[in-house]
């Protein structure tokens, strides 16, 4: 039995009937990071020495019935911006190159306390601004599908890992599209979950109002199963809420008859690749197939989305990235006389070009006398996007549509024209501002053999639907079980 | 011409809860520095804020007390700026949506009636941490223990007329802060204060003058001071034809004088923004109604009942009424001995005697009712005599002893058997023959000179009136 190809709960039942232990499972996924990662980069840190004593522990724990989750023993990779006590999170940002963390974040004691074992630190465009992974300050991840394109961003680590069998879940999170985007890149399955249905206790802020963490896996099955373990209240964050019980098998019975799915209008419009076009039309019939009634339908409010979206997450960013000071941790400069000089010789050494970019802009946006022309207006814009979903769903049960309008780019290609990379958000970012869950899986290849993204989008806290809805198309193809040439 | 004074007064006071506004740690004053802190007060990155649902009583508590209107649906908002003190670089404050607004506090006016200064808001925020400059090594260190306590900011209206006015402001706002156990009003701990906003105008005129804002006025000598100087300052610039800037002042309280800080061109931009990781806290009519129910009573309302049911006189319940340390010890007082008029008149005489003497803040008082209660006990069985009392509360006020024991062991009781005094008066008689001569021959203010000298021998534990009635009837017969 290859480890590696199990999905994760295929590899918590083998763990738990004892046909592989805890040890061989992570030993084996340690031998192919230490094996394939250089060509990738997906880990920007291993806790290898942690993973194998903590694999032992959780071996007694399963064997003496302490751990009884479906995902006990299962290993997992952590996105670099969710802190684990004892270990560097960096956000692939030079500024945090040092900063280890004396807490673990919520998801990661809600995984410790199911048995699951954590590999290391995945790789990510810096503080998750980007849609690359490009703007890291360790170096860009290759995407296992072509080594020479990108990944997509900000999550480009946990996707290629899993797309790279380099662990069978991840965790990332999902500011804009920063799990959806890649999982479509590289042709895997993650959910962003409603905002407030997972704590974001412990990850380190880009925009608090938009930003959650959610699983990317091989299949929606073990997206269902890792979100179920870390999903729910949290004391520790004001903005979680209390959900009802999640229903492990209402969210994977894949039962698709008489469900409606609306695919906006503006989703197919200008700028959107023939192939990915036509992947998703594809889909679409067989959804119908699956017995669900499919319509497109207009929402004109698109084309707000992208100015809405980097106008808010850039006044939340620039507000959450000054703690960075070069004071209290982090990349302090060692050519400042006094302490005006740390602050900005720290901060103009310590941060990438894309976070200034977007520190200036939310300054920008949030100052004196522009507020209202920008901030406001945006938040008003919101509202719009708020109300357009609440009204989409008085008529569907869920929409469709892609998760962005090509396939992964040339690693190079995007970092010469922001604007660009900002536009190829425009389908993911305005999930975020309504705060609904979406769920990325794949359902096609172009042309050159890139994975195609299909794109779920659910009503608040209706996690089950969308999970479901993936799991019947999962049922129907096989994309999902595709992998690249060299795994 | 005749020039009148226009203050404002922003007021921070550090609220008596238990844990800090967002996180579950320590707000006690002092402690090693940074041993009162944790990743949320440090502003570490990945965490939140947690919101101490404490302050948002405290702080219902201070509005009603100050007939404010409670905003019903509050947000918290981003205050944004860089400072060392400051770890996440803003400060979770409230801008748009104050918790209260539009309130009072009546304060004795100019010509001795009572005149309303509007608040024109209290709003919730949190406090930052404290630098300490270490002279010796040349560098400047952080102490993040102060960090996140949970402040309010009062902010008046620019009602005020006078110094005086201010400060009877400042002395009801401290009882009210007090007495509803919102804070414990410690100036010298920083837990009150209050920034001055001053302009001056001609005397009849509409339009505000430019205005300047003092800041570190640490006792309330410092703001009347600093209110003087700068109200003279600005008056001179004025009468010698020039302008009033715009600007922050820093109050030396040392030197007497205050100096620019800031100009308003400096003044900076701190982009505020809703604070997004703290969901809108909606304040119920419910709530509201509970917490004016079990509201503690305030000192206008004791100042009415003493008068009412203890039949104190008005100035005596002023007095008692301005500090919350004098109200706890004349209401646990009273519980133990059964007589107002006597608690209250050793409150006011020798326990602010002994307060002054001792340049001890009400605060800080040790004196306990029950000690009170003893002496006064004493005093009024008549075990010891008035003088006697006084000596006794001031060994209990600065050495703590127990007034009974203390009685006891140093032979303080009145002699109770009037068969003892005779003996020792007549010596007194005998060894002072020559005022008895004078005594005698007519000179009756002799007899003081006497009597002296017998409560001495007695060792003031005789009853004066017994002393004197034994010596007429040696002498006068």
């Amino acid at each position: 039995m290859d480890i590696r190809n199990l999905t994760a709960l295929e590899l918590g039942q083998a763990i738990r009937a004892k046909e592989i232990t805890v040890r061989e499972a992570v030993e084996s996924y340690f031998a192919a990071i230490e094996e394939n990662d250089a060509k990738y980069h997906c880990y920007n840190i291993l806790c290898k020495a942690e993973a194998l004593a903590r694999a032992d522990e959780v071996q007694k724990g399963i064997d003496d019935g302490t751990y009884t989750s479906p995902l006990a023993g299962v290993p997992v990779g952590v996105k670099d911006n969710i802190c684990t006590k004892g270990v560097l999170t960096t956000c692939s940002s030079k500024i945090l190159e040092n900063f280890v963390p004396p807490y673990d974040a919520t998801v990661i004691r809600r995984m410790h306390a199911a048995g699951m074992v954590v590999l290391g630190k995945l790789n990510m465009d810096e503080f998750a601004m980007g849609s690359t992974t490009e703007t890291s300050y360790t170096g860009v991840t290759h995407n296992p599908w072509n080594l020479d394109r990108v990944p997509g961003g900000s999550s480009g680590g946990a996707a290629a890992a899993v797309a790279a069998k380099l662990a069978p879940v991840t965790l990332g999170s999902d500011t804009g599209g920063s799990i959806r985007q890649p999982a479509s890149f590289c042709g895997v399955s993650g959910l962003k979950p409603t905002y407030g249905a997972v704590s974001r206790y412990g990850l380190v802020a880009y925009a608090s109002s938009l930003d959650q963490i959610g699983p990317l896996a091989r299949d929606a099955k073990d997206c269902a199963a890792l979100f179920s373990l870390i999903a729910g209240k949290d004391e520790k964050d004001g903005t979680s809420m209390v959900t009802e019980k999640f229903d492990f098998e209402a969210a994977t019975n894949g039962d698709m008859q008489g469900k409606k799915i609306g695919i906006p209008a503006d989703y197919l419009g200008e700028g959107i690749s023939p192939e990915v076009k036509a992947a998703i039309e594809a889909a679409a019939e067989t959804y119908r197939a699956l017995g669900a009634e499919v319509e497109v339908f207009p929402m004109p409010i698109v084309k707000y989305a992208i100015p809405a979206y980097y106008i808010i997450a850039c006044a939340e960013a620039c507000s959450n990235l000054s703690r960075y000071d070069g004071i209290k941790y982090g990349y302090s400069s060692p050519n400042a006389d006094n302490l005006t000089e740390t602050y900005i010789k720290s901060r103009s050494e310590g941060f990438g070009m894309e976070v200034k970019r977007r520190i200036m802009l939310g300054n920008f946006v949030l100052s004196s006398g522009y507020y209202d022309a920008y901030y406001n207006k945006a938040l008003k814009a919101k509202k719009l996007i708020q109300q357009a979903f609440f009204d989409a769903f008085e008529k569907y049960d869920m929409l469709l549509g892609p998760v962005a309008p090509t396939t992964a780019l040339k690693i190079g290609e995007s970092l010469s024209d922001p604007l660009k990379m900002y536009l190829g958000d425009i389908y993911t970012v305005m999930i975020n501002i309504a705060g609904v869950p979406s769920m990325a899986i794949p359902c096609g290849f172009d042309s050159e053999n890139m994975p195609v993204g299909l794109q779920l989008i659910g009503k608040p806290f209706c996690e089950a639907e969308i999970l479901s809805a993936a799991v019947g198309f999962q049922n129907a193809t096989d994309f999902h079980k595709k992998s690249p040439s060299a795994v | 011409m005749e020039w009148e004074i226009v203050m404002g007064l922003e007021v921070h006071t550090e609220l008596a809860t238990k844990t800090k506004i967002f996180c579950g740690c320590s707000t006690e004053f002092g402690g090693a520095p940074n041993t009162h802190v944790c990743e949320i007060c440090a502003g570490l990155p990945g965490t939140l804020p947690l919101l101490n649902r404490r302050v948002v009583e405290f702080a219902v508590r201070t509005g009603l007390a100050t007939n404010c209107e409670i905003t019903r649906k509050n947000k918290f908002d981003r205050k944004n700026y860089f400072y060392p003190d400051l770890p996440k670089a803003y400060q979770i404050s409230q801008l748009y949506l104050p918790i209260c607004r539009n309130g009072y506090i009546e304060v004795k006016g100019e010509n001795g009636e009572m005149k309303k200064i509007g608040i024109h808001e209290i709003h919730m925020e949190e406090d930052a941490g404290k630098l300490v400059h270490d002279a010796f090594e040349d560098c400047t260190l952080v102490d993040y223990n102060r960090c996140g306590v949970p402040l309010l900011e009062i902010v008046s209206e620019p009602d005020f007329r006078s110094a005086a006015e201010v400060l009877d402001y400042l002395e009801k706002l401290r009882a009210i802060l007090q007495f509803t156990g919102v804070s414990d009003c410690k100036m010298q701990e920083g837990s009150l204060r209050a920034d001055v906003n001053l302009s001056v105008r001609p005397k009849g005129q509409a339009e505000f003058g430019t205005r300047t804002e003092m800041k570190n006025l640490n006792s309330f000598r410092a703001i009347e001071r600093a209110i003087s100087y700068e109200a003279r300052r600005q008056i001179e610039l004025l009468e010698d034809g020039e302008q009033v800037v715009q600007e922050t002042r820093r109050w030396d309280d040392n030197k007497g004088i205050s100096y620019a800080m800031r100009s308003k061109e400096d003044a900076q931009d701190y982009k505020y923004f809703p604070e997004p990781d703290l969901p809108p806290i909606e304040i119920s009519e419910e709530t509201i109604a509970q917490i004016r129910d079990t509201m503690p009573e305030l000192p206008e309302q004791k100042k009415q009942r003493y008068i009412a049911q203890l039949g104190l006189p008005e100035y005596d319940t002023s007095i008692l009424t301005s500090d919350k340390a004098y109200v706890s010890l004349f209401e646990d007082t009273l519980a133990l001995c059964d007589s107002p008029k006597d608690v209250a008149n050793w409150i006011m005489g020798e326990v602010m005697k002994l307060l002054n003497d001792t340049a001890t803040l009400p605060e800080n008082m040790t004196l306990q009712a029950k000690d009170l209660a003893a002496v006064i006990h004493m005093v009024k069985s008549g075990k010891i005599n008035r003088g006697t009392g006084k000596t006794v509360l001031e060994k209990v006020f600065t050495e703590g002893v127990d007034p009974e024991k203390y009685v006891a062991d140093n032979n303080l009781a009145q002699i109770t058997d009037l068969s003892a005094l005779r003996p020792v008066i007549e010596e007194v008689i005998a060894a002072n023959e020559k005022s008895v001569s004078e005594y005698k021959s007519g000179k009756t203010q002799a007899m003081g000179y006497i009597m002296g000298q017998a409560m001495r021998a007695l060792k003031g534990k005789a009853p004066a009136q017994e002393v004197q009635k034994i010596l007429h009837e040696l002498l006068d017969s």
